[in-house]
């Protein structure tokens, strides 16, 4: 039987699996080995809809490093690598596209 | 100011204590984000696109400098540099980590504030008029009533898991600067025979479904606040929809109902519990009124010889038009603070900002500060000589931008930029818009407009109620946006027209523009302002210039 999330899944390209990590929010992304990565072009990418439930799996499992783990459309570069296509995933990958109010931030 | 009692100030330290100990069981994995999520939001802290928000309530919308300067501390320590004043008279951190939110909180909470009622399906923090207090056409200050409120919502236990999140306003002024008609309770404080009470109005809100609120009591006794809220409370707590998020809210279901019977329900209620522990008799009315510290106004005169010579200056004449207000003891005035730069995201301040402003209202303004539902802040109490030192003082932090009520003084939700709800942008819109209307003399030609930009249906930023309402649309990756004329959020509140279909980003400051240009070419005269001229005429005329090619 098909589960509800299976169902909702419709996988039309590359697709790779995106969180925020636990301790700080900041964007992730699943590499092959299981692990998260801050950088999209490490991210490991899936073309069905069986992969992507599995990589899901794999990330939701693990919300203890992140959380809100789910699939995003990615296209790839020459070198396979993922980069965002939609301005959703470009601002979760490049920040905001404006430039906040200038005061002294404390030191990064 | 309304001074926190020993009572208060134990009931936050052992909430950021509790928080801390949630905290430190999420990260060790003793809690499950399941378990931790509903925690987290209970005290503010949302899970934005690419950090941690943190949502701070300002109790209807008033702080002291203390408080500000905490806030610029927590913004320059925890976050980065700066705050985003909201809709409701709150501030948002954007980018603090989960680990040091505790520490955050306890530095809030060690001047009274917090993340308490400012998410979740409880009652949130109730907003007022940021001129409470000062405004010369209130009746009474409604703050007295908005903390009576705080005091009884503030995690009462009946109404902590509602269908949905609920949320009062309350006015006291002929002019409703609080927006109550799109409030899930919207109360305007009145006089009849000599006895303060309240018009009671539920049922409005924006969001995806928009509805002005209907008035279900013209005239509630004072006394008889909490009980009748308590009613209306539990009429939605049992009758409200809780099978569909988007029709969970109170006005969905007093449209449903309808009002009468939505109020004959209430009523009933009423009558069960309204001579009980809820009647608020003048004693308790006036143990709260006396924690409320008021500033001690000197006996002044009106347009003292500084403020005339001043206004000969025509930029300081300009700000003075729209950004000072009438105060209800002569000698003095409102000044609104302008949050809404040329080219700056609306409603952001920046640490630096947030401490010279504590300092100059120390200074100027009685130490007392006010956060105002269009994002923007206020002194409600400055001596009229002061003004022109005050002005250079503003301006020099970049506060003075003279458009106040203008078409600049735009009203925007934080958009996709931050928020993970949102469709498109509307900052950027607001930016630009800012730009394209930069110059102070057009501004002040066109008038009163007001623009507001939502960047999803979810209408944060009050799209519905502004004249010229923007609302985000994403179609196949690219952002598109729709435009309401005629919305106004004022006591005569009407939703604003929807003229057509979506205009992609590239082209909705040239149609605003041409919107804008429609109306100083239709106008009877530079008094009919721009709201006028559209009830006047309708939108059509708007419309076949909006969608015109240039």
């Amino acid at each position: 039987m098909t589960s509800p999330l299976q169902r909702k899944l419709k996988i039309a390209g590359p697709t790779a699996i995106t969180a925020n990590r636990l301790a700080d929010g900041v964007v992730v992304w699943l590499t092959a080995g299981g692990g998260w990565s801050l950088s999209i072009g490490e991210a490991t990418v899936a073309t069905t809809a069986e992969e992507v439930q599995r990589l899901l799996a794999i990330a939701q499992s693990d919300e203890n490093t992140a959380v809100g783990a789910y699939a995003a459309r990615v296209a790839l570069t020459p070198e396979g690598h993922a980069i965002p296509v939609n301005l959703r995933e470009r601002i979760r990958v490049g920040g905001p596209t404006i430039t906040p109010a200038a005061s002294p931030a404390r030191a990064a | 100011m309304y001074v926190h009692d020993a009572f208060d100030r134990t009931f936050l330290q052992e909430r950021v204590a509790e928080f801390r100990d949630q905290v430190a069981r999420r990260l060790s994995g003793a809690l499950t984000e399941e378990e931790f999520k509903p925690l987290r939001l209970m005290n503010g802290v949302y899970l934005q696109l690419h950090a941690y928000m943190l949502r701070v309530c300002i109790p209807y919308g008033t702080l002291n400098s203390t408080q500000l300067k905490a806030l610029a501390r927590v913004a320059r320590r925890y976050d980065r540099g700066y705050g985003h004043f909201t809709t409701r008279q709150n501030i948002q951190f954007n980018w603090i980590k989960l680990a040091e939110l505790p520490d955050a909180m306890a530095e809030l909470a060690e001047v009274g504030i917090h993340g308490i009622q400012t998410s979740g399906n409880c009652i949130r923090n109730t907003t007022t008029d940021a001129f409470a207090g000062a405004a010369r056409d209130e009746i009474e200050d409604p703050r007295l009533y908005a903390e009576v409120i705080r005091q009884w919502s503030t995690l009462h236990p009946e109404f902590t898991y509602l269908p949905r999140k609920f949320k009062i306003a309350i006015t006291a002024a002929k002019h409703d600067r609080a927006a109550t008609r799109v409030h899930d309770v919207g109360l305007r404080l009145r006089q009849r025979d000599g006895h303060t009470g309240f018009e009671v109005m539920v049922g409005g809100g924006l969001g995806r479904t928009p509805f002005i609120g209907q008035t279900i009591r013209d005239f509630l006794p004072k006394e008889d606040l909490l009980s009748y809220l308590e009613a209306i409370l539990r009429t939605y707590n049992l009758g409200g929809r809780r099978d569909n998020i988007y029709k969970a809210r109170v006005k969905i279901q007093v449209h449903e109902m309808g009002p009468e019977a939505f109020a004959e329900k209430v009523e009933a209620e009423w009558q069960a519990i309204r001579d009980g522990a809820l009647r608020l008799d003048e004693t308790a009315i006036s143990a709260i009124a006396d924690r409320f510290v008021n500033p001690d106004l000197p006996p002044l005169a009106d347009h003292p010889p500084e403020l005339t010579a001043a206004l000969a200056e025509p930029a300081f004449a300009r700000w003075h038009a729209n950004s000072v207000a009438p105060h209800k003891a002569a000698g003095h005035a409102i000044v609104t603070l302008s949050l809404k730069p040329v080219g700056g995201p609306p409603g952001d301040c920046t640490a630096d900002q947030m401490d010279a402003i504590a300092d100059l209202a120390d200074r100027y303004a009685y130490g007392e500060i006010r956060v105002a539902h269009e994002q923007n802040l206020v002194f409600p109490h400055v001596r009229q000589k002061d003004l022109p030192a005050l002005w250079k003082a503003l301006d020099a932090i970049g506060v003075a931008t003279p458009n106040v009520g203008l078409v600049t003084d735009i009203i925007s939700c934080p958009g996709l930029d931050y928020c993970s709800l949102a469709n498109t942008r509307s900052i950027p819109i607001a930016q630009k818009l800012t730009e394209r209307f930069a110059d102070d003399a057009r501004i002040a030609d066109i008038g009163r407009l007001h623009v507001n930009i939502s960047g999803c249906i979810n209408a944060c930023g009050h799209h519905h109620i502004g004249h010229i309402g923007i609302l985000g649309v994403e179609k196949k990756d690219e952002e598109f946006f729709q435009i309401t004329l005629g919305g106004k959020g004022n006591s005569k509140a009407r939703l604003g027209e929807l003229i057509g279909p979506a205009i992609p980003e590239s082209e909705i400051v040239d149609a605003v523009e041409r919107l804008v240009e429609t109306y100083l070419e239709l106008r009877t005269s530079p008094q009919e302002t721009f709201i006028a001229a559209v009830e006047r005429l309708g939108i059509e005329p708007f419309k076949e210039r909006a969608y015109a090619p240039r």
